[in-house]
Protein backbone atom coordinates (compact mmCIF):
# COMPACT_ATOMS: atom_id res chain seq x y z
CA UNK A 1 0.00 0.00 0.00
CA UNK A 2 1.16 3.57 -0.68
CA UNK A 3 1.55 6.47 1.51
CA UNK A 4 1.80 10.21 0.90
CA UNK A 5 4.20 11.57 3.63
CA UNK A 6 4.77 14.87 4.39
CA UNK A 7 8.20 16.09 6.71
CA UNK A 8 9.01 19.21 7.62
CA UNK A 9 12.88 20.17 8.53
CA UNK A 10 13.73 23.56 10.49
CA UNK A 11 16.91 25.13 11.95
CA UNK A 12 16.80 24.46 15.39
CA UNK A 13 15.27 27.25 17.83
CA UNK A 14 18.72 28.20 18.90
CA UNK A 15 20.20 28.53 15.84
CA UNK A 16 19.94 32.14 13.86
CA UNK A 17 18.55 32.04 10.68
CA UNK A 18 19.41 34.56 8.34
CA UNK A 19 17.00 33.60 5.96
CA UNK A 20 14.32 34.04 8.41
CA UNK A 21 16.10 37.34 9.51
CA UNK A 22 15.99 38.82 6.13
CA UNK A 23 12.41 37.97 5.18
CA UNK A 24 11.66 39.58 8.71
CA UNK A 25 13.67 42.81 8.62
CA UNK A 26 11.76 43.12 4.54
CA UNK A 27 8.04 43.18 6.59
CA UNK A 28 8.12 46.22 7.76
CA UNK A 29 8.59 47.92 4.63
CA UNK A 30 5.55 46.21 3.53
CA UNK A 31 3.37 47.07 5.78
CA UNK A 32 3.40 43.96 8.32
CA UNK A 33 4.60 45.73 11.87
CA UNK A 34 3.08 42.86 13.60
CA UNK A 35 5.07 39.47 12.45
CA UNK A 36 8.44 38.06 14.13
CA UNK A 37 10.05 35.13 14.40
CA UNK A 38 10.48 34.26 10.96
CA UNK A 39 11.92 31.09 10.35
CA UNK A 40 12.56 29.36 7.01
CA UNK A 41 12.54 25.45 6.83
CA UNK A 42 12.36 23.12 4.16
CA UNK A 43 9.52 20.54 3.07
CA UNK A 44 9.57 16.71 1.52
CA UNK A 45 6.64 15.12 0.08
CA UNK A 46 7.08 11.88 -0.71
CA UNK A 47 5.48 8.69 -1.42
CA UNK A 48 6.23 5.10 0.75
CA UNK A 49 4.77 1.58 -0.22
CA UNK A 50 4.73 -0.42 3.28
CA UNK A 51 2.33 -2.43 5.07
CA UNK A 52 0.69 -0.38 7.18
CA UNK A 53 0.32 3.24 8.17
CA UNK A 54 3.25 2.76 11.43
CA UNK A 55 5.77 0.92 8.71
CA UNK A 56 5.75 4.21 6.65
CA UNK A 57 5.85 6.55 9.98
CA UNK A 58 8.96 4.58 10.55
CA UNK A 59 10.70 4.71 7.36
CA UNK A 60 10.02 8.62 7.04
CA UNK A 61 11.03 9.12 10.79
CA UNK A 62 14.43 6.96 9.71
CA UNK A 63 14.95 9.13 6.91
CA UNK A 64 14.44 12.13 8.75
CA UNK A 65 17.19 11.11 11.42
CA UNK A 66 19.50 9.97 8.67
CA UNK A 67 19.22 11.90 5.94
CA UNK A 68 17.03 14.82 5.80
CA UNK A 69 17.78 16.54 8.60
CA UNK A 70 21.60 16.99 10.08
CA UNK A 71 20.55 16.81 13.93
CA UNK A 72 23.76 19.08 14.14
CA UNK A 73 21.48 22.21 13.14
CA UNK A 74 18.22 20.84 12.33
CA UNK A 75 14.80 19.26 13.44
CA UNK A 76 12.31 17.39 11.34
CA UNK A 77 8.63 16.67 12.19
CA UNK A 78 6.61 14.27 10.57
CA UNK A 79 3.72 16.26 9.68
CA UNK A 80 1.51 13.96 8.17
CA UNK A 81 1.09 10.01 6.88
CA UNK A 82 -1.75 9.29 5.09
CA UNK A 83 -2.86 6.64 2.37
CA UNK A 84 -2.19 7.71 -1.08
CA UNK A 85 -4.57 9.62 -3.18
CA UNK A 86 -5.44 7.51 -5.82
CA UNK A 87 -4.57 9.87 -8.66
CA UNK A 88 -1.25 11.28 -9.02
CA UNK A 89 0.54 13.59 -11.14
CA UNK A 90 2.01 10.81 -13.07
CA UNK A 91 -1.40 9.40 -13.75
CA UNK A 92 -2.53 12.34 -15.30
CA UNK A 93 -3.26 12.02 -18.94
CA UNK B 1 60.11 9.50 -2.43
CA UNK B 2 57.58 12.52 -3.32
CA UNK B 3 54.26 11.89 -1.45
CA UNK B 4 51.21 10.45 -3.30
CA UNK B 5 48.21 12.62 -2.20
CA UNK B 6 45.00 11.79 -3.49
CA UNK B 7 42.35 14.18 -4.83
CA UNK B 8 38.78 12.91 -4.95
CA UNK B 9 36.32 14.44 -7.78
CA UNK B 10 32.87 14.34 -7.03
CA UNK B 11 30.01 15.85 -9.40
CA UNK B 12 30.09 19.47 -9.00
CA UNK B 13 33.60 19.57 -7.32
CA UNK B 14 35.68 22.95 -9.20
CA UNK B 15 38.87 22.97 -7.15
CA UNK B 16 40.00 19.40 -7.37
CA UNK B 17 42.81 20.44 -10.54
CA UNK B 18 43.63 23.35 -8.45
CA UNK B 19 44.59 21.03 -5.73
CA UNK B 20 46.32 18.48 -7.50
CA UNK B 21 48.25 21.64 -8.85
CA UNK B 22 49.25 22.69 -5.28
CA UNK B 23 50.47 19.11 -4.49
CA UNK B 24 52.65 19.02 -7.25
CA UNK B 25 53.97 22.64 -6.92
CA UNK B 26 54.72 21.77 -3.54
CA UNK B 27 56.97 19.00 -4.71
CA UNK B 28 54.28 15.90 -4.03
CA UNK B 29 52.56 13.72 -6.70
CA UNK B 30 48.68 14.25 -6.89
CA UNK B 31 46.76 11.56 -8.04
CA UNK B 32 43.20 11.98 -8.95
CA UNK B 33 40.56 9.96 -7.38
CA UNK B 34 37.12 9.45 -8.55
CA UNK B 35 33.48 9.56 -6.62
CA UNK B 36 32.72 6.32 -7.69
CA UNK B 37 35.39 4.17 -7.30
CA UNK B 38 35.53 2.06 -3.89
CA UNK B 39 39.26 2.35 -2.83
CA UNK B 40 41.38 4.38 -2.79
CA UNK B 41 44.83 4.28 -4.96
CA UNK B 42 48.08 3.66 -3.06
CA UNK B 43 48.30 7.28 -1.63
CA UNK B 44 49.53 8.88 1.53
CA UNK B 45 46.69 11.47 2.20
CA UNK B 46 43.78 12.41 0.80
CA UNK B 47 42.27 15.73 -0.32
CA UNK B 48 38.12 16.24 -0.30
CA UNK B 49 38.43 19.70 -2.79
CA UNK B 50 35.83 22.81 -2.87
CA UNK B 51 33.16 23.03 -5.35
CA UNK B 52 29.51 21.95 -5.12
CA UNK B 53 29.25 18.31 -5.05
CA UNK B 54 25.76 17.37 -6.21
CA UNK B 55 24.82 20.78 -6.58
CA UNK B 56 24.69 21.18 -3.09
CA UNK B 57 21.43 19.57 -3.06
CA UNK B 58 19.57 19.04 0.52
CA UNK B 59 22.73 20.25 2.30
CA UNK B 60 26.28 21.24 1.11
CA UNK B 61 28.43 18.18 1.38
CA UNK B 62 24.82 15.73 2.43
CA UNK B 63 24.97 13.62 -0.77
CA UNK B 64 28.65 13.19 -0.94
CA UNK B 65 29.09 11.67 2.23
CA UNK B 66 27.25 8.73 0.46
CA UNK B 67 29.36 8.66 -2.35
CA UNK B 68 31.03 4.93 -2.67
CA UNK B 69 34.25 6.13 -2.19
CA UNK B 70 33.30 7.77 1.15
CA UNK B 71 33.58 4.07 2.55
CA UNK B 72 37.16 4.26 1.50
CA UNK B 73 37.94 7.50 3.06
CA UNK B 74 36.16 6.67 6.45
CA UNK B 75 38.56 3.51 6.82
CA UNK B 76 41.47 6.21 5.81
CA UNK B 77 40.80 8.18 8.79
CA UNK B 78 39.87 5.10 10.72
CA UNK B 79 43.56 4.04 9.75
CA UNK B 80 45.37 7.64 10.96
CA UNK B 81 46.31 8.24 7.74
CA UNK B 82 45.69 12.38 6.70
CA UNK B 83 42.30 13.25 5.31
CA UNK B 84 41.80 16.98 4.58
CA UNK B 85 38.78 18.76 3.50
CA UNK B 86 38.64 22.00 1.80
CA UNK B 87 35.52 24.15 1.77
CA UNK B 88 32.90 21.71 0.69
CA UNK B 89 35.22 19.07 1.74
CA UNK B 90 34.97 20.31 5.06
CA UNK B 91 31.45 20.30 4.80
CA UNK B 92 31.34 16.78 3.73
CA UNK B 93 33.64 16.03 6.32
CA UNK B 94 31.18 17.06 9.13
CA UNK B 95 28.26 15.81 7.35
CA UNK B 96 29.52 12.56 7.09
CA UNK B 97 30.67 13.16 10.99
CA UNK B 98 34.31 12.72 10.64
CA UNK B 99 34.08 15.82 12.26
CA UNK B 100 31.89 17.68 14.80
CA UNK B 101 29.59 20.68 14.37
CA UNK B 102 27.98 21.93 10.42
CA UNK B 103 28.30 24.51 8.30
CA UNK B 104 25.61 27.53 7.46
CA UNK B 105 24.62 29.92 5.53
CA UNK B 106 27.29 33.39 6.07
CA UNK B 107 25.76 35.61 8.19
CA UNK B 108 25.54 38.27 6.13
CA UNK B 109 23.53 35.97 3.12
CA UNK B 110 26.02 36.69 0.70
CA UNK B 111 28.48 34.96 -1.12
CA UNK B 112 32.22 36.27 -0.26
CA UNK B 113 34.97 35.75 -2.08
CA UNK B 114 38.39 37.46 -1.02
CA UNK B 115 41.51 36.96 0.72
CA UNK B 116 41.15 36.59 4.32
CA UNK B 117 43.71 36.14 7.23
CA UNK B 118 43.75 33.33 9.69
CA UNK B 119 45.65 32.39 12.49
CA UNK B 120 47.28 29.01 13.21
CA UNK B 121 45.51 28.06 16.76
CA UNK B 122 46.67 24.73 17.16
CA UNK B 123 50.17 22.53 15.71
CA UNK B 124 48.77 19.42 16.50
CA UNK B 125 47.05 18.26 13.03
CA UNK B 126 48.55 16.89 9.79
CA UNK B 127 47.92 20.57 8.01
CA UNK B 128 49.38 22.67 10.72
CA UNK B 129 52.06 20.25 12.03
CA UNK B 130 54.98 22.59 10.78
CA UNK B 131 53.34 25.84 12.00
CA UNK B 132 53.63 28.08 15.53
CA UNK B 133 50.21 28.59 17.02
CA UNK B 134 50.01 32.42 16.34
CA UNK B 135 51.19 32.32 13.04
CA UNK B 136 49.31 34.40 10.56
CA UNK B 137 48.27 33.09 6.81
CA UNK B 138 46.72 34.83 3.97
CA UNK B 139 44.58 32.81 1.60
CA UNK B 140 41.46 33.60 -0.37
CA UNK B 141 37.63 31.86 0.49
CA UNK B 142 35.11 32.22 -1.52
CA UNK B 143 31.60 30.33 -0.11
CA UNK B 144 28.01 31.26 0.69
CA UNK B 145 27.83 29.06 3.58
CA UNK B 146 30.69 28.92 5.76
CA UNK B 147 29.12 29.90 8.80
CA UNK B 148 30.67 27.05 11.42
CA UNK B 149 27.88 26.30 14.16
CA UNK B 150 27.80 23.54 17.11
CA UNK B 151 25.78 22.51 19.80
CA UNK B 152 26.88 23.90 23.10
CA UNK B 153 28.12 20.77 24.34
CA UNK B 154 30.37 20.73 21.10
CA UNK B 155 32.01 23.80 21.09
CA UNK B 156 33.18 23.20 24.55
CA UNK B 157 34.65 20.15 23.62
CA UNK B 158 36.20 21.55 20.76
CA UNK B 159 37.60 24.80 22.44
CA UNK B 160 38.49 22.41 25.92
CA UNK B 161 40.23 19.66 23.69
CA UNK B 162 41.99 22.77 21.17
CA UNK B 163 40.65 20.87 18.08
CA UNK B 164 40.23 24.73 15.90
CA UNK B 165 43.43 24.43 13.51
CA UNK B 166 42.27 28.23 12.03
CA UNK B 167 40.71 31.20 13.24
CA UNK B 168 39.44 34.33 11.32
CA UNK B 169 41.16 37.11 12.21
CA UNK B 170 43.20 40.88 11.55
CA UNK B 171 45.89 40.91 9.52
CA UNK B 172 47.82 41.63 13.08
CA UNK B 173 46.35 38.51 14.36
CA UNK B 174 44.15 40.09 16.66
CA UNK B 175 40.14 38.24 16.28
CA UNK B 176 37.16 40.48 15.82
CA UNK B 177 33.63 40.68 14.43
CA UNK B 178 35.27 42.54 11.58
CA UNK B 179 37.56 39.96 10.51
CA UNK B 180 34.65 37.41 10.96
CA UNK B 181 33.87 36.70 7.30
CA UNK B 182 30.61 34.39 7.69
CA UNK B 183 29.54 34.61 11.16
CA UNK B 184 31.49 31.19 12.37
CA UNK B 185 31.27 30.46 16.14
CA UNK B 186 34.48 31.63 17.44
CA UNK B 187 35.80 32.74 13.95
CA UNK B 188 36.90 29.15 13.84
CA UNK B 189 37.94 28.54 10.03
CA UNK B 190 39.46 25.35 10.83
CA UNK B 191 39.13 22.19 12.47
CA UNK B 192 40.94 18.91 13.14
CA UNK B 193 39.41 15.57 14.70
CA UNK B 194 41.09 14.53 18.30
CA UNK B 195 43.89 12.98 16.64
CA UNK B 196 44.77 15.10 14.09
CA UNK B 197 44.74 12.69 11.03
CA UNK B 198 41.34 14.64 9.83
CA UNK B 199 41.45 18.36 9.22
CA UNK B 200 38.80 20.59 7.96
CA UNK B 201 38.87 24.24 6.73
CA UNK B 202 37.00 26.92 5.04
CA UNK B 203 40.15 29.01 3.35
CA UNK B 204 41.58 27.46 0.04
CA UNK B 205 45.31 26.32 0.43
CA UNK B 206 45.19 25.28 -3.00
CA UNK B 207 44.55 29.08 -4.29
CA UNK B 208 47.83 30.01 -1.83
CA UNK B 209 50.57 28.60 -3.26
CA UNK B 210 51.79 30.28 -6.21
CA UNK B 211 53.12 33.93 -5.68
CA UNK B 212 52.27 34.76 -9.44
CA UNK B 213 48.38 34.98 -8.31
CA UNK B 214 48.38 35.95 -4.87
CA UNK B 215 48.69 35.32 -1.53
CA UNK B 216 51.07 32.12 0.07
CA UNK B 217 49.26 31.53 2.78
CA UNK B 218 48.82 27.79 1.59
CA UNK B 219 52.25 26.83 1.17
CA UNK B 220 53.31 25.73 4.85
CA UNK B 221 50.19 24.25 5.26
CA UNK B 222 50.94 22.01 2.16
CA UNK B 223 54.18 21.89 3.13
CA UNK B 224 53.42 20.52 6.61
CA UNK B 225 50.29 18.24 4.59
CA UNK B 226 53.08 16.85 2.50
CA UNK B 227 55.78 15.76 5.68
CA UNK B 228 53.26 14.37 7.28
CA UNK B 229 51.89 12.53 4.59
CA UNK B 230 55.22 11.40 3.56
Amino acid sequence: MKFDVLVDVSLQRGLLDPQGKAIEDALPTMGWTNVSNVRVGKSFQFVVEAETEADALRVAEDMGHRLLANPVIEDFRVVAVHPAARVTIEDAP
Amino acid sequence: MRPRIGVVTFPGSLDDRDALRAVTCMGGDGVPVWHADTALPDVDAVILPGGFSYGDHLRTGAIARFAPIMDAVREFTAAGRPVVGICNGFQILCEAGLLPGALIRNRSLRFVCRVVSVRVESASSVLTAGLDPGEVLQAPIKHGEGQFVASADELSGIEDEGLVTLRYCAPDGTIDDAHNPNGATNAIAGLRNERGNVVGLMPHPEHAVDPDVGPTGGQPLFASLLERAG
